[in-house]
């Protein structure tokens, strides 16, 4: 276990450096990257001083190295545009993002696994045959455009939800006043509904598709027969015995499955002027704001690759099968 | 290439007795026509702004020609832009596929033939992709590189080898010890001949699932990288662009602006994972975990 730990834990270091590496080559890939950072009026004079400022007319391994070495205590340039550290902008909305994240989540996890064993039990019936051409529409649909059908119906014609918008749950939390937190909660789901709805829609769709494939794998294996020639009641054969093991692969995906919602939160919050980090990328990259773009995915991408690697030291904990299969 | 033909009988077998996947194969035709044909089959020129007809509901006549899907706020018609698009969202997806496919193809085929280092690095490599979400890939490279046609296609198959290089890496790693392979190698053909005539004819089969899955995701990726005005310069409509012009007018219920882009983008998408189900059960049921 402690060998599994370290490997693990080197394994996402190696890939957190490759990450940094990655956009440091992004930000290079277009040439001198001093012409990102001034106005295209700028002066030849003032363009040598912004590239000397910010230290481009040093060799690539050396500013590689200085880059690094910045993002490793935190310094992840200033945002051209808020004049402010960047890592600030990007933390301060991080609690949006994670709210709106875990929220899709939730919802994509807990309505696949009765969906699924639903089309599965009914195999080959109208429901059935309902769910599964819901999953491929799921599946094929854009997630922004799923919010802005959503915003069209539940906001705009029968305004059941609210369209934009936001009421934080976890900053409250994290200042310490637990009172304000839990009497935002309400509000804070009530807002979330439509946007977590549009991000959740395309895992909900393969998580039961999912399900449904592997819980009519399983009903079809001895352990099930046993438990029914027993004489065990229909819900606990499908329940304990089926389903416990049915949704082993959906499990197994959790981590990717959190890290592909975060990709989805992006364009999603935009449909919905959500604050978090989706809507502060946009901007950025209309205003072409690198730093705050390179702070705004770096983080999201180092976040992805802690909760990957926490999931998987989890499993193996919980698992010894799967510490096995990740070896390979 | 005996291969080849037996699965090309095997599926033409199959689709006679399906129905679904014939509904597919007949829309992503139409998509196909449009996009070649599309700037002589729209009734409007899809840049032609015109105020007396600003923000036209569908089925209005005006200028001569009718908004079959209306117009926007600079009075263009929706259903000439949206057949322009067509254009944009195929050229993309089908040419990132090609470019991802020959880089995942020639690097799965290598690492699986040679293993030892080729194959570690490789694989160090594609893990190291897949340990962060794509899109967010897309976004640092294409701020710096600017929006184009050439970057977005490069980009997007960029992040799509990974996939391919996987699978075809686990074939090769099986079918080199095949008795087929053995021969060739024992009557001195090269390693080249070896690996593009005697074992990719054998992967073929599921290279085409992958595909069609991945032309699917691509065009997702392509609509939203467009949507957040990473796609093609603003002078070429695209299904996304059009999505993300949209969001103006929607407080005002414009839903034609909003509708008619994502049905297509929807319907696209949709055919190709119909496909993709469908030849992944026809020719390879073995990927169902996997795809």
């Amino acid at each position: 276990m402690g060998v599994l730990v370290a490997r693990r834990l080197l394994q996402s270091v190696v890939v957190i450096l490759g990450v940094t590496l990655i956009s440091f080559i992004a930000l290079h890939a277009g040439g001198d990257p001093t012409y990102l950072f001034v106005s295209e009026r700028a002066t030849a004079e003032e363009i040598a001083l912004v590239r000397q400022a910010l230290g481009f007319d040093r060799p690539l391994h050396v500013q590689y190295l200085s880059f690094a070495a910045d993002l490793a205590r935190g310094d992840f340039g200033t945002s051209l545009s808020y004049r402010q550290p960047a890592l600030d902008i990007v933390l301060g909305a991080f609690p949006a993002t994670i709210e709106l994240a875990v929220f899709a989540f939730v919802l994509a996890i807990a309505l696949a696994v009765p969906l699924g064993v639903v089309a599965a039990l009914n195999r080959g019936t109208a429901v059935d045959g309902s769910i599964t051409i819901l999953g491929l529409l799921g599946q094929s649909i854009p997630n922004f455009w799923m919010g802005i059908m959503l915003i069209l119906f539940f906001g705009l014609y029968l305004r059941w939800f609210p369209i934009s918008g936001h009421v934080p749950f976890l900053l409250p939390l994290l200042n310490g006043d637990l009172a304000t937190a839990i009497g935002n909660l309400p509000r804070t789901i009530y807002f979330l509904v439509m946007p977590g709805i549009a991000v959740a829609t395309y895992s909900l769709a393969r998580n039961t598709r999912l399900v449904r494939s592997s819980m009519l794998e399983v009903l079809g294996q001895d352990y099930v027969r046993t438990a029914r020639a027993k004489g065990l009641d229909e819900r606990v054969v499908i329940v304990q015995h089926a389903l416990r093991n049915a949704w082993l692969p959906v499990v197994t995906m959790i981590g990717l499955e959190f890290g592909f919602l975060l990709g989805g939160v992006v364009v999603t919050e935009t449909v919905f002027s959500y604050p978090g980090i989706g809507r502060l990328l946009f901007n950025a990259i209309n205003q072409r704001d690198i730093p705050l773009v390179q702070a705004g995915v770096i983080l999201l991408a180092g976040n992805f690759i802690l909760l990957n690697t926490a999931v998987d030291l989890l499993y193996a904990r919980l698992d010894p099968r799967v510490a096995l299969a990740r070896r390979r | 290439m005996r291969a080849v033909r037996r699965d090309a009988r095997h599926l033409w077998r199959s689709l006679l007795a399906a129905k679904w996947p014939v509904l597919a194969l007949v829309i992503l035709g139409v998509v196909a026509l449009v996009a070649a044909f599309g700037p002589w089959l729209a009734p409007f020129d899809p840049a032609r702004q015109s105020i007396a007809s600003r923000l036209a509901e569908p089925l209005t006549t005006g200028q001569g020609a009718t908004h079959w899907l209306g117009s926007d706020v600079l009075g263009r018609d929706v259903l000439s832009r949206l057949l322009h698009g067509a254009r944009v969202s195929l050229l993309v997806g089908l040419a990132a596929i090609a470019v991802g496919g020959v880089i995942g193809v020639v690097a799965g085929l290598l690492a699986g033939y040679f293993g030892g280092w080729v194959d570690d690095v490789m694989m160090r490599l594609a893990d190291m992709q897949l340990a962060f979400p794509f899109i967010l890939l897309a976004i640092m490279f294409l701020v710096v590189l600017g929006p184009g046609l050439g970057n977005l296609i490069l980009v997007l198959g960029i992040g799509q080898w990974v996939t391919y290089a996987r699978i075809v890496r686990a074939e090769t790693l099986s079918l080199r010890e095949k008795e087929f392979v053995e021969a060739a190698r024992a009557l001195g053909d090269g390693t080249a001949s070896i690996l593009f005539r005697t074992i990719l004819p054998n992967i073929v089969a599921p290279l085409t699932v992958i595909a069609s899955f991945n032309v699917a995701s691509v065009i997702l990726t392509e609509a939203a990288l467009s949507f957040l005005g990473l796609g093609v310069p603003p002078s070429v409509p695209t299904w996304g662009s059009m999505l993300a012009e949209s969001r103006d007018t929607l407080l005002a219920n414009k839903w034609w602006l909003a509708v008619f882009p994502g049905l297509a983008i929807m319907l696209t998408v949709l055919s190709f994972n119909i496909l993709g189900d469908w030849l992944r059960d026809a020719l390879d049921p073995r990927l169902r975990d996997r795809a």
